[in-house]
């Protein structure tokens, strides 16, 4: 059923901390190594050794750039996957009931039997987490591991989703947030953790940690040393050659 | 977003179709007999063909029966529902006009005003989507209803009301347009919004997550094309509204006259339609810095 299912018990989501993410890619394979097994159609590829390679993946980390106003830039990693919106758009436009987002723990799926692969669910995500599979002809989206974190055939510490699991620089958290004592809504509050487009209204359950503040280390410590003021004849040569 | 032949085929032909049963139906017309087979054949071919096109935008149309069960949330469903029950209301009017039994009137008129609502459901399916600005708005079911409406009057050879909906449809689509260019401003979605880092600085995009192209790409990214945006809008604008309007006024409701003016439209609505989709930025372009 299409409808949403209103305030889930649980709220199943991903905490990412930009401020370690080393944009290794590590999380990108882990999803499609884990996702092509298993759980729905497997994420295909076209081309994969052509000139114009191409793939459904759930997941893929960019790079940015950001200038602040008065600080060198700096490039921020920023892997893009399912937020699990609490008013997820792409649920209620699904015409065959394909979409849909568990009432108990909030996870949005989509029941690949059902799905038409009409596409409309991908063009309502604001965050480009959902990829139409060229080969299935079904939507592929972020399951947040569904058959691992619940799979007791599975040793505990690998009941958590493939890219949390992964992450060499433990930059994602899996977690409740439902539950304001878990890791992610207590990192999620600490750090101050963003949501994605908000004014687009989705309310997305994942939070994105930002990168820390790099303050006082960030200056040299040489910086005093570069106001010198020239005195003497250089002084006298800086003083006649600015006033020509 | 990719302005698809499917789609552009779809919203393009049942949209005149519907438009064009709309008037049949409310008996603005009295054919009878062949002509009334033909006329309604016409609408039929026209608003079946449409939504026969839109199947080939599917991933797995053989699952597409399963589009009529989400009618209370999705309005794709809805116009499923909406079309399949307009085109069933309308059948005992059209075999009514064909063979004379004179059962029209009250029906025609519930399978007229079902047409409109039809084409308001195709509408909405666009006008639903918060993250295409452009198409996020009430001016997209009007302009929809608008077409529907001219290309019916147009087919119908009502010159007076043809000419007359052709002003409206013009009018309505430059306000389309000038609404449109403003609206991924309004929402104000950026690129500092939808990776969360305008608190730092301004953001560029250093690097792609991947080297190729991908469905995102393909499907809501899609870039080329609008160089000549100006110029297809004042083709559409004549195509659909200025050359069909003095064809019936020159010529009067003379068959060949309908017959091209509505061929001029249904170019023009093609090329207004392909324009709309090609102009429509997806926010989702923020992440790639393209929109």
């Amino acid at each position: 059923m299409t409808a949403l299912p209103g305030p889930t018990p649980r709220k199943l989501g991903l905490a990412i901390d930009l401020d370690t993410c080393v944009g290794c890619n590590a999380c990108v394979t882990a999803c499609k190594g884990w996702n092509d097994q298993g759980y729905g159609a497997p994420l295909s590829d076209q081309n994969p050794y052509g000139s114009e390679p191409s793939g459904t993946f759930l997941n893929r980390v960019h790079s940015y750039e950001v200038l602040p106003a008065d600080a060198p830039a700096q490039v921020v990693n920023f892997p893009r996957s399912c937020l699990h919106c609490e008013a997820a758009p792409c649920v209620t436009v699904c015409p065959t009931g394909a979409s849909y987002k568990r009432a108990e723990d909030g996870i949005v799926l989509v029941n690949e039997d059902a799905c038409i692969g009409c596409g409309l669910c991908a063009w309502a995500c604001p965050y480009g987490a959902r990829e139409l599979d060229a080969a299935a002809g079904v939507m592929k989206k972020c399951t947040l591991c569904v058959d691992r974190i619940y799979n007791d055939n599975l040793p505990e510490e690998d009941r958590v989703p493939a890219c949390v699991r992964t992450c060499p620089t433990g930059a994602r958290h899996f977690g409740d947030y439902a539950d304001p004592d878990s890791t992610v809504s207590r990192l999620s509050a600490e750090r101050g953790g963003m949501e994605l487009m908000p004014e687009l209204g989705t309310m997305p359950v994942n939070r994105y940690l930002p990168p820390r503040k790099k303050g006082v280390e960030q200056a040299s410590p040489l910086a005093p040393l570069l106001d010198i003021r020239a005195a003497g004849l250089a002084g006298w040569l800086d003083r006649v050659l600015s006033r020509i | 977003m990719h302005p698809a032949p499917s789609v552009i085929l779809f919203t393009t032909l049942s949209g005149l179709g519907f438009g064009f049963l709309a008037f049949l139906g409310a008996g603005c017309l009295h054919p009878a007999g062949l002509t009334a087979f033909l006329l309604w054949g016409l609408g039929y071919a026209l608003a079946i063909g449409g939504l026969l096109f839109s199947t080939f935008h599917l991933g797995n149309p053989q699952r597409a029966w399963r589009a009529f069960t989400q009618w209370r949330t999705s309005w794709l469903s809805r116009e499923g529902w909406a079309s399949v029950l307009t085109l069933l209301l309308l059948a005992p009017v059209a075999l009514s006009d064909w063979l004379g039994l004179g059962w029209s009137g009250l029906p025609g008129v519930i399978g007229a005003a079902m047409c409109f609502v039809t084409i308001f459901t195709t509408s909405m399916i666009y006008a639903q989507l918060k993250t295409i600005p452009r198409w996020n708005h009430w001016v997209t079911p009007v302009l929809f209803l608008c077409f529907a409406g001219t290309g019916g009057a147009i087919l119908a050879g009502k010159v007076a009301l043809a000419v007359a909906a052709c002003l409206v449809l013009a009018a309505v689509m430059v306000a389309g347009w000038q609404i449109g260019d403003r609206r991924f401003a309004d929402v104000g979605a950026t690129m500092e919004s939808a990776t969360g880092l305008g608190a730092i600085g301004k953001v560029r995009v250093f690097e792609r997550g991947h080297t190729a192209g991908n469905y995102l790409l393909r499907e809501m990214i899609f870039v080329v094309g609008r160089k000549h945006a100006a110029r297809l809008r004042v083709i559409a604008l004549v195509l659909t509204a200025v050359v069909p309007a003095l064809m019936l006024l020159l010529a009067g409701p003379h068959p060949v006259a309908i017959a091209l003016a509505a061929l001029c439209h249904l170019a023009g609505a093609m090329a207004q339609r392909w324009l709309f989709f090609a102009e429509a930025e997806h926010v989702v372009g923020l992440y790639y810095g393209q929109r």
